[in-house]
């Protein structure tokens, strides 16, 4: 991909960021932090480049740290993501 | 000679990166209603389980073993953590999520700057009868380096966020002479190393990029007052998003710039949501130090009249009441009130009164922090409303039962033009026939160091002790 594509895709995604969360409920606003919390953990995608590919030792073993500090991430946010969500239920009537 | 390093991604890897993408975005919408939210949060999963299926399956894999331990023993620890978690240490634990997402992707653009050929953003040039060099593209080069410096940023802004909402670490701002000299310096030695990386990519640009990027996120963050915590917390959710937006641009994945896009904006609207219901602008939260003084007449406020009320007396006035309105305030949070208050109103509500909640938006330490606690009581949430749906209907109301919160219902943020809060919207519990303040004691200002006039007005009754005690005394007289 060329940058123009690459930052075309980050311009419109901001956008899209910006009406998504503008109509998320404030009762919802901590679910939302640690869900953000949780995807933000993509980032282990690079990670698991570093930590799969052989040839630099010292890469790899970076790799493989953030491949950890990632996952603590993305099991803890979305567990506890769950966890909150689940609270939230309506008036029994 | 010049090789190309550019690894051609197939078509299908694309598509699942954009498919990962969409999947959180769908997450993130799913968070409109609380309904459609558990399902976004399971497509948010399904998400990253694509995302990273993709990458290993594309990839050939020289150490799956360690992989799979790093990311059992992380997902464990993670698993852990959220299954024990207190629901009132949320923002601590988002604090501690941030700085690792910070961690992460320093880490990865440290790899990928030891590494570069296996990100393919690397041309290997190969002289004459010399060792081939590996330059890594210009462009490339501002990326990692903005990802890098972010990143760190976002960590160490984080640890210290994180130190001071546990408490481990004072609430009060800590201010350095010159802070924002060296802040503003500092950043623009950041920048200026950046810019110089793309011309010469010699290690020592690029840890220095990174140490000082260790410190200006420490420096950044200490002279921010526990009051200010909402917008801090928010804002280093925004820094974490774009972190992974900018390793997103240096690994060309779609999947991580959509998700940095969409993490960045929904951190930044959050921060804004807390800095206007705060009435304060972004840049004087950042420029930090509120809440350094305490605003002078403290000692003063102390011998003014009050009245002081019992657990029976509260118990009393709010069994007559047609409808009461219970404001909870972050002091709900530290002494575990939450449980104890849901059955007060339980009781309420079979002598026939009417039971609402108002939160204001920076009640507690981060965004939508009481909801989650009333959520964790079984409090059901369509009796919960925010500040602008319920503000008219404390005029009909008869008791408002204000717990752990102050700042949020001071009227002078709507009189005093001397105040550090005027101008901040308030609830407007004094409109209610009578106010029950729930409070440890008179001694104590509000994080704004502000003395709240509501405590000596005629139609407020105090009700000193442990929030927490207190409820339980008044659930005792209601029988």
């Amino acid at each position: 991909m060329d940058f123009i594509s690459i930052l075309s895709i980050f311009v419109l995604a901001c956008f899209v960021g910006y009406f998504v969360v503008w109509s998320v409920t404030p009762a919802l606003h901590t679910p939302l932090m640690s869900v953000t919390n949780a995807i933000s953990s993509v980032i282990v995608v690079g990670a698991l480049i570093a930590a799969a590919t052989a040839g630099s030792p010292s890469s790899k073993w970076l790799g493989l740290v953030a491949v950890a500090l990632a996952s603590v991430n993305i099991f803890g946010g979305f567990a506890v993501t769950q966890r909150m969500l689940a609270m939230y239920r309506k008036k029994d009537r | 000679m010049h090789t190309d390093l550019i690894v051609v991604v197939p078509v299908w890897v694309m598509l699942a990166y954009l498919i990962a993408g969409v999947c959180f975005i769908l997450a993130l919408r799913g968070l409109s209603s609380p309904e459609s939210s558990r399902r976004g949060n399971r497509l948010g999963m399904i998400g990253m389980t694509i995302a990273v299926g993709t990458t290993l399956a594309i990839h050939e894999i020289a150490s799956l073993p360690e992989i799979a331990g790093a990311m059992l023993i992380g997902g464990g620890i993670g698993l852990v953590t959220a299954r024990k978690i207190q629901m009132t240490a949320m923002p601590q634990l988002v604090a501690a999520f941030h700085s690792l997402v910070g961690m992460a992707a320093v880490l990865v653009g440290a790899a990928a700057y030891l590494n570069p050929e296996a990100f393919g953003i690397a041309v290997r040039i190969t002289p004459i009868a010399s060792p081939s060099i590996i330059s890594i593209f210009p462009q490339s080069r501002i990326e990692m380096g903005l990802g890098v410096a972010i990143g760190a940023i976002t960590f160490s802004g984080s640890v210290i966020a994180f130190l001071k909402l546990n408490g481990n670490m004072s609430g009060k701002p800590i201010l350095l002479p010159l802070r924002h000299v060296i802040n503003l310096g500092t950043l623009a030695a950041i920048l200026g190393l950046i810019a110089y990386f793309t011309q010469d990519q010699a290690p020592w640009v690029f840890a220095t990029v990174t140490a000082l990027s260790f410190a200006i996120g420490f420096l950044l963050i200490i002279p921010i007052g526990g009051a200010d915590m909402p917008v801090v917390i928010s804002m280093l959710n925004s820094y974490s998003g774009w972190a992974a937006a900018a390793m997103g641009f240096t690994l060309h994945n779609s999947a991580m710039i959509i998700t940095g896009a969409l993490v960045g904006s929904s951190g930044a609207i959050l921060s804004y949501i807390m800095c206007r219901a705060m009435n304060r602008s972004f840049i004087s939260v950042i420029a930090g130090g509120f809440g350094a003084v305490s605003s002078g007449g403290e000692a003063a406020a102390i011998d003014r009249p009050y009245k002081r009320g019992s657990a029976e007396d509260a118990a009393f006035l709010m069994k007559q009441a047609d409808q009461v309105i219970i404001v909870p305030g972050y002091g709900m949070a530290v002494s575990q009130a939450q449980h104890a208050l849901k059955e007060m109103a339980d009781r309420l509500k079979a002598e026939g009164v009417r039971i609402k909640y108002a939160i204001h938006p920076v009640a507690g330490r981060m965004p939508g922090h009481m909801n989650v606690l009333l959520a964790e009581a079984n409090v059901p949430y369509d009796e919960v409303f925010e500040l602008e749906d319920i503000n008219n209907e404390f005029a009909q109301t008869d008791v408002a039962f204000v717990i752990g919160a102050n700042d949020v219902t001071n009227p002078a943020a709507k009189t005093d033009k001397s105040s550090p809060i005027y101008g901040m919207p308030v609830l407007d519990v004094e409109k209610a026939r009578t106010v029950l303040f729930v409070k440890r004691s008179m001694g104590g200002v509000g994080y704004a160091g502000v003395d709240n006039e509501l405590f000596y007005r005629d139609n407020t009754m105090m009700l000193l002790a442990d929030a927490k005690k207190m409820v339980e005394e008044i659930v005792k007289a209601l029988g």
